[in-house]
């Protein structure tokens, strides 16, 4: 296992967050401030409660998540894609290091830099509204898992996209909706049928579900359900990196 | 002695149909300058990226140091350093951060004094703070290689290492890459400019359409292809030449002024005392002599150029 090189990646990932400091961590946290304001305090003291829990706490959990999603997405994919845009790749490709060792490296920062902002997203949501945690090892659990699984994907996509355009569709066009649309806002149990079934193929609803379970001890589907869906998640993306890596896709010709 | 790097029937097809390398054969000395040559598009830069490990071979084998690139990559690759032919730099990093990203990658713990040598001796020390896209081009160019001596290789390729540099900061460069020779590490270079591998390498292949053509001691590749001439000044125009001298491969300038003789320079016998008996004998003097041989340049072209 070639350490040296892991940490050299991951050190040279974290540096970019550190100088963009700004950007990477202080909009997140202001975007999901804006959230807790309008949704939380502002819409949220006119909704009554969802299986008992204030408005205000019932949607911490999709924001978490929201946010925890696009960010991890976005940063492994920029964290892959640049040096191939700039051309530094060739360094990486021609180094002593192994597939495992460079997902570590690129993956492990971007999944550290979306945990990050996942617990400065908690610490900030407590200035708005009171909640508790009912499971915190299931809470952290989920949390790893999602950074993981997601920067997991997100390293796909940078491999993927050969210009910044194709950097921002996925996270526009599918996992934006799907968050919307995956009970970050209500209890999927508010719909009515065929929306609620459709929903269903939704894979962010079984993140949001578990991770509210594992705030409030509430879920729309069981929580085993939800740890298997974001494993088998997990399962296909690496799989898929197996895949890029045997085949050098856009990476090697 | 073993071979620093041994290739052995390799051919890269790419999925576009193209084939870049056709049966290359081919064995660097270890310590030795390797001069690659050719034209644009006859594969320098993919073979180069091939023993690399950037591109992935359709047949073939290549051993580095003794080891199979493919099934022992990481003994191979820690032996090398690859200097591209694009500067390509992480624009917002330092000159230090990045000799340390380039060290770590290849493996290497943290060594500062070493790091310090190496930006010494590119003169980028002054500038180990500074942002890289702060650098000036000819900075980041050392840097390039600055980054592939990070990890202390014994393997040093130089793809195209001085295009776009200007004369002074070339010669630097030549004077540096004699170092590193000196030092021990054997260095690969491919370039554009003839005049570079004439002054530099020790060996020169000329590679053209994905073929090896040549490989060859650089001594006896100018020896073996080229050829020299002599040139007589006359003291008084001829018209032409006389017959008897027909026989000699000689030509008179337009003007009647100049003789050109042209001999095989590994010849044994030049030709040269009797071709001078024979003009002594006609009366005709001369007043000015000079002989010339042909550069690699032109060595170079007449290789690669397309037969008919």
């Amino acid at each position: 296992m070639n350490l040296y090189a892991i940490r050299a990646i991951y050190i040279f990932e974290m540096a970019r967050t550190w100088r963009t400091l700004m950007e990477s961590i202080a909009s997140p946290i202001l975007s999901t401030s804006l959230y807790f304001v309008v949704f939380g305090t502002a819409i949220g003291s006119r909704i009554g409660a969802i299986d008992g829990i204030s408005y205000g706490a019932f949607i911490i959990p999709g924001l978490l998540m929201l946010s925890l999603l696009s960010e991890s997405i976005s940063n492994a994919s920029f964290g892959i894609y640049f040096p191939k845009f700039t051309g530094t790749i060739y360094e990486v490709l021609s180094a002593p290091i192994s597939p495992v060792e460079i997902i570590l490296g690129y993956v492990g920062a971007a999944a550290s830099k979306s945990l990050v902002i996942g617990v400065l997203i908690l610490a900030t949501a407590r200035l708005f509204v009171d909640y508790e945690i009912a499971h915190p090892l299931w809470m952290i659990s989920f949390l790893l898992l999602t950074a993981v699984t997601f920067s997991l994907f997100g390293f796909v996509i940078g491999i993927w996209a050969d210009d910044f355009q194709k950097l921002q569709i996925i996270p526009m066009l599918v996992i934006t909706p799907l968050t919307f649309l995956g009970g970050a806002f209500y209890s999927i149990d508010m719909l009515p049928e065929p929306w609620r079934t459709m929903t269903l193929f939704n894979p962010v609803v079984y993140l949001i579900s578990g991770f509210r379970w594992s705030f409030y001890g509430i879920a729309d589907v069981s929580v085993t359900v939800s740890l298997g869906m974001t494993l088998v998640f997990m399962a296909l993306c690496v799989a898929t990196i197996a895949w890029i890596f045997r085949t050098g896709y856009r990476l090697k010709t | 002695m073993q071979p620093i790097i041994t290739i052995k029937g390799i051919n890269k097809t790419y999925t576009s149909g193209f084939q870049a390398l056709k049966d290359i054969d081919l064995e660097i000395r270890r310590g030795e300058i390797f001069a690659l040559l050719g034209p644009n598009g006859a594969g320098k830069t993919t073979l180069i990226s091939l023993i690399c490990g950037i591109v992935t071979p359709s047949s073939g084998t290549v051993h580095v140091a003794g080891h199979d690139i493919v099934s022992d990559y990481r003994a191979a690759r820690s032996t090398i350093g690859l200097v591209p032919q694009e500067v390509a730099t992480a624009a917002f990093e330092t000159v230090a951060a990045t000799m340390q990203f380039s060290r770590g990658l290849f493996g290497k713990p943290r060594n500062p004094a070493y790091i310090e040598t190496v930006l010494r001796e590119l003169s980028l020390w002054d500038k180990r703070h500074a942002k890289i896209v702060t650098l000036s081009g000819g900075m980041k160019r050392r840097l390039m290689i600055a980054k592939a001596l990070s990890h202390e290789p014994q393997i040093l390729f130089l793809d195209e290492p001085t295009a776009g540099v200007d004369v002074e900061l070339r010669r630097d460069m030549w004077a540096m890459v004699r170092r590193l020779r000196d030092s021990g590490v054997t260095i690969i270079l491919t370039t554009h400019y003839i005049e570079e591998a004439e002054e530099m390498a020790d060996r020169i292949g000329v590679i053209n359409q994905g073929r090896i053509i040549v490989i060859e001691d650089k001594a006896v590749l100018m020896n073996k292809l080229g050829k020299k001439q002599l040139a007589l000044t006359l003291q008084n125009p001829l018209e032409r030449l006389p017959e008897e001298l027909a026989g000699h491969r000689l030509e008179l300038s337009a003007d009647g002024n100049e003789i050109v003789y042209t001999f095989d320079s590994q010849a044994e016998h030049t030709g040269i005392p009797e071709l001078l008996r024979q003009l002594g004998k006609h009366g005709i003097d001369f007043k000015d002599l000079h002989s010339s041989q042909s550069s690699l340049e032109e060595i170079f072209v007449n290789l690669v150029r397309p037969r008919p």
